[in-house]
């Protein structure tokens, strides 16, 4: 109780210290709306990286998202103690690649974490993103003890109405979730909205009360991601979301950056070759209002370099 | 050599394998390779032993060195290197300070003979009949090992999670919380009861432990009396003062009849330095004049009623054994509800090649539980059966055998689990997972789950299409190795709809076969929306 007043207090204080950064995300909407035309940008044949740059560069780049002094978070998935080119986490040269655009962009902070299915020291470190995140000046922090977990309350959910999230999600000015497109054996598919999973800390909940519809009611949080970048380069086809073997995964080189979940997901599922519909959190999550899943309605860049 | 600077020596040498020893055995950062640790542990008398007979290799001739230096310098291994031994110097060196007033510490004790032997005989009689039981209650490096684990560990958790808390307050993210996830009161239990044992006789009596349980010590008792150094009182020197004797904490000091008991001195050259006529010296015995005690006659005695004594404890532990193992099998691994599961076997570690073959060499010194970074390794109570008990087993509610990680095998300084090559270690079954379909979400509650499948590393737990467009799991024995990560991921309480039942001799799994390769896309096609 004490640490959690502390927390409060300290939350506070810091508001009022810094008003901006609290209504960053106020800012960053208004601002965002002038500057950027397209709902999606979906980017082909190009390294992680290179992708990534032409893609936010078609939404007035990162300044659009993060302003200065900003504190931001990257969610990247780094479940797995795999390595990198087994497509069971990001790939880290992306998660690279993002974190020296907020830096770019006048961000104070930069904060990775997962809640990692596999051991997180091994994962945070065979996966690559450790290495990457702190060469670009990051700070990489764990997710695996619950005392980092905040209660809040998810007033939209339907199943899910609490939950218990990372302090640095409710700490964050900017949320850039960097998930990426796997096939899962329990939900067929995970990409931006499941990728949020790795934020709260009792997933096992989530799984005994009806998954999908736990998923999209974490949709509707009230701290969203700001943008949602979603890896698809290795794609693991089968076998998801931890993979057997190298042979799992796609080449697909490809990317796709949209500040709406719902239309990451259903973008992601048709790159994948599912229909979106036939993915249950992302129909749930369409009729629930927690983004657009209907592609047809989106202004989207596609870019093949 | 100058006589004070052998005590000091031996105070450093001891406090380095004292702190390095303590340090693997409570390291929750997993600081130090298995290399390392191998090394810091490679002298620890009986785990070099065991690991000895099991691999016969030079890796594990530690005990050997150990043989040839007590055989040269007495028992230097009690006074520097077994740290449970230390561990009583500084028991012992804190109790000197409080009670400083009172200089008379030590007395010299007459030697408990007899139990000392039997404390020696019963640890390898059981193991000569197949079980590491008594060396693992007796083993003192084994036993610092829990020591440490259950103590001294959790204090070093404490303190992180401290330190980890100021830094976050200040927003620092540089030492990150731990938690131990699990708390087993049994063997925490036991682990008091020696602590205090230990500790008390440590803080009364300096080394009475080491002389008169420890079968180490015993051991290398038998030796030491023949060593080629030896602590010897001039006779011409000596005023029979006592002086030495009070500072002798092995209590082997006769000052009467001008005698050490060598079969008990640890040589930790106090004595050396307290004589005041520089009458001990720390020198080659053989040619020289030492006076012997003469209990022969009486011994022969003895050795009658011990016989007896031996035959009796060995039949009492073997009906304990036969007891035990029909305990084992009532034990319900999970709390009630819809149906209750029933596991036969514990999960033993892979490179354990077998819960039988790992109950007959593991002694229980947690080196593998603190080394474990996913903490699935905890201490067992009765799940192994009463000859198991305290041995680490995978403890799947706690956590799951990290697929790419054997580092419980590279450190095992006793063999009871063997190291072996990652790509062999991913194939080793260690038991088999079973599916209980009543208390699976998907049957009961008719929504998505697949936790397990989601976890499962070689997808021995796959989804197979069930109601509508549900899908279910399903278990292919083959692929399994028993790892565990399905039974730590199933969300339904109070019981699991899916749980591993250990091989009581591990298999080999199948590779997963039913792969298809994926082929590269071409990523000049337009997109599909």
């Amino acid at each position: 109780m004490d640490r959690r007043n502390f927390l409060k207090t300290g939350l506070l204080a810091g508001a009022s210290l810094t008003v901006p950064g609290v209504y960053g995300n106020y800012f960053t909407k208004s601002s965002k709306a002038m500057t950027a035309n397209y709902d999606l940008i979906a980017i082909k044949n190009g390294e992680p990286e290179v992708m990534f740059d032409k893609g936010i560069e078609q939404l007035g780049g990162m300044k659009a998202f993060v302003k200065k002094n900003q504190k931001v978070l990257i969610k990247p998935n780094i479940g797995w103690d795999v390595s990198p080119e087994r497509g069971g986490n990001t790939n880290p040269k992306l998660v690279k690649r993002i974190i020296e655009h907020c830096y770019e962009a006048g961000a104070k902070e930069v904060f990775v974490f997962d809640h990692t299915c596999d051991d997180w020291r091994r994962s945070y470190s065979n996966s690559g993103i450790e290495k990457a995140v702190k060469n670009a000046g990051g700070k990489i922090v764990s997710g695996d003890t619950e005392n980092y977990y905040q209660s809040v309350s998810v007033k939209d959910g339907k199943v899910l109405t609490k939950a218990k999230v990372h302090e640095l999600v409710l700490d964050s000015d900017v949320i850039i979730n960097v998930p990426i497109l796997k096939s899962h054996s329990s939900t067929r598919l995970t990409v931006a909205m499941k990728n949020m999973m790795g934020v709260v800390w009792d997933r096992g909940y989530w799984h005994r009360s009806d998954l999908h519809q736990c998923i999209a009611d974490y949709g509707t949080f009230s701290k969203k991601p700001t943008l949602n970048v979603v890896d698809a380069y290795y794609v693991m086809k089968q076998n998801g979301p931890r993979g057997v073997s190298i042979d799992d995964v796609a080449l697909m080189k490809s990317q796709i950056i949209s500040t709406d979940m719902v239309a990451s997901d259903a973008a992601a599922a048709k790159l994948f070759g599912l229909e979106p519909d036939s993915i249950l959190y992302i129909k749930i999550a369409g009729s629930m209002g927690v983004g657009k899943k209907d592609l047809s309605t989106l202004n989207i860049k596609r870019i093949i370099l | 050599m100058n006589n004070s600077l052998l005590r000091k020596i031996r105070i450093v040498v001891s406090l380095i394998f004292f702190i390095t020893t303590t340090f693997l055995l409570i390291d929750i950062y997993g600081t130090l390779s298995p290399s390392i640790s191998n090394k810091i542990i490679f002298l620890q008398f009986v785990p070099s032993v065991l690991k000895f007979i099991t691999i016969f290799s030079v890796t594990a001739v530690g005990f050997l060195i150990i043989l040839v230096v007590t055989v040269l310098f007495g028992r230097v291994y009690c006074s520097t290197i077994c740290p449970l031994g230390v561990f009583q110097d500084v028991v012992n060196w804190i109790s000197g300070k409080i009670k400083r007033r009172n200089k008379r510490r030590f007395d010299f004790l007459r030697e408990q003979k007899l139990l000392r032997n039997v404390l020696l005989a019963i640890p390898i009689v059981v193991f000569l009949f197949g079980s590491t039981l008594a060396i693992n209650l007796l083993d003192p490096y084994s036993i610092y090992g829990r020591f440490s684990g259950n103590f001294f560990r959790p204090i070093l958790v404490r303190a992180n999670n401290l330190t980890a808390f100021i830094f976050e307050s200040f927003k620092l993210y540089m030492v990150y919380p731990y938690s131990l996830k699990v708390f087993n009161l049994i063997p925490f239990i036991i682990t008091v009861l020696f602590f205090v044992l230990v500790a008390t006789m440590a803080w009364k009596k300096g080394r009475l432990y080491c002389n008169t349980v420890c079968p180490v010590g015993t051991l290398l008792g038998y030796i030491s009396k023949i060593s080629l150094f030896k602590i010897i009182i001039n006779q011409e020197e000596c005023l029979s003062c006592d002086i030495c004797a009070n500072e002798c904490k092995s209590s082997c000091i006769d000052c009467d009849n001008k005698t050490i008991d060598m079969s008990r001195c640890v040589v930790c050259f106090n004595c050396i330095p307290s004589c005041p006529t520089e009458g001990i010296t720390y020198s080659i015995s053989y040619g020289k004049k030492i006076l012997k005690d003469n209990t022969s006659a009486e011994q022969k005695r003895i050795d009658i009623s011990k016989r007896e004594f031996l035959s009796k404890t060995t039949l009492y532990f073997l009906s304990l054994s036969t007891l035990a193992a029909q305990v084992q099998k009532k034990i319900i691994v999970t709390k009630p509800s819809t149906k209750p599961i029933f596991r036969k076997s514990a999960v033993s570690p892979p490179g354990s090649t077998g819960v039988e073959k790992f109950n007959g060499k593991c002694t229980a010194c947690h080196l593998c539980v603190s080394s474990c970074p996913t903490q699935v390794l905890q201490p067992s109570f009765l799940e192994y059966g009463f000859l198991g008990i305290l041995q680490p087993r995978m403890d799947n509610t706690t956590g799951f055998c990290n697929f790419e990680c054997k580092i419980c095998g590279d450190v095992c300084p006793t063999g009871a689990i063997l190291p072996s090559e990652l790509e062999k270690k991913k194939l080793t079954q260690i038991g088999k997972a079973k599916f209980v379909k009543d208390n699976c979400v998907v049957q009961t509650q008719k929504t998505d789950c697949g936790a397990c499948s989601e976890h499962c590393p070689t997808k021995a737990v796959h989804m197979i299409p069930f109601e509508g467009t549900l899908v279910i799991p399903e278990v292919r024995d083959d692929y399994c190795i028993g790892c565990g990560a399905c039974e730590y991921a199933c969300p339904t309480k109070p019981y699991k709809a899916i749980y591993v039942e250990g091989s009581r001799w591990h298999q080999v799994a199948k590779k997963n076969v039913e792969l298809k390769k994926q082929e590269a896309v071409n990523t000049k096609e337009d997109f599909p929306f």
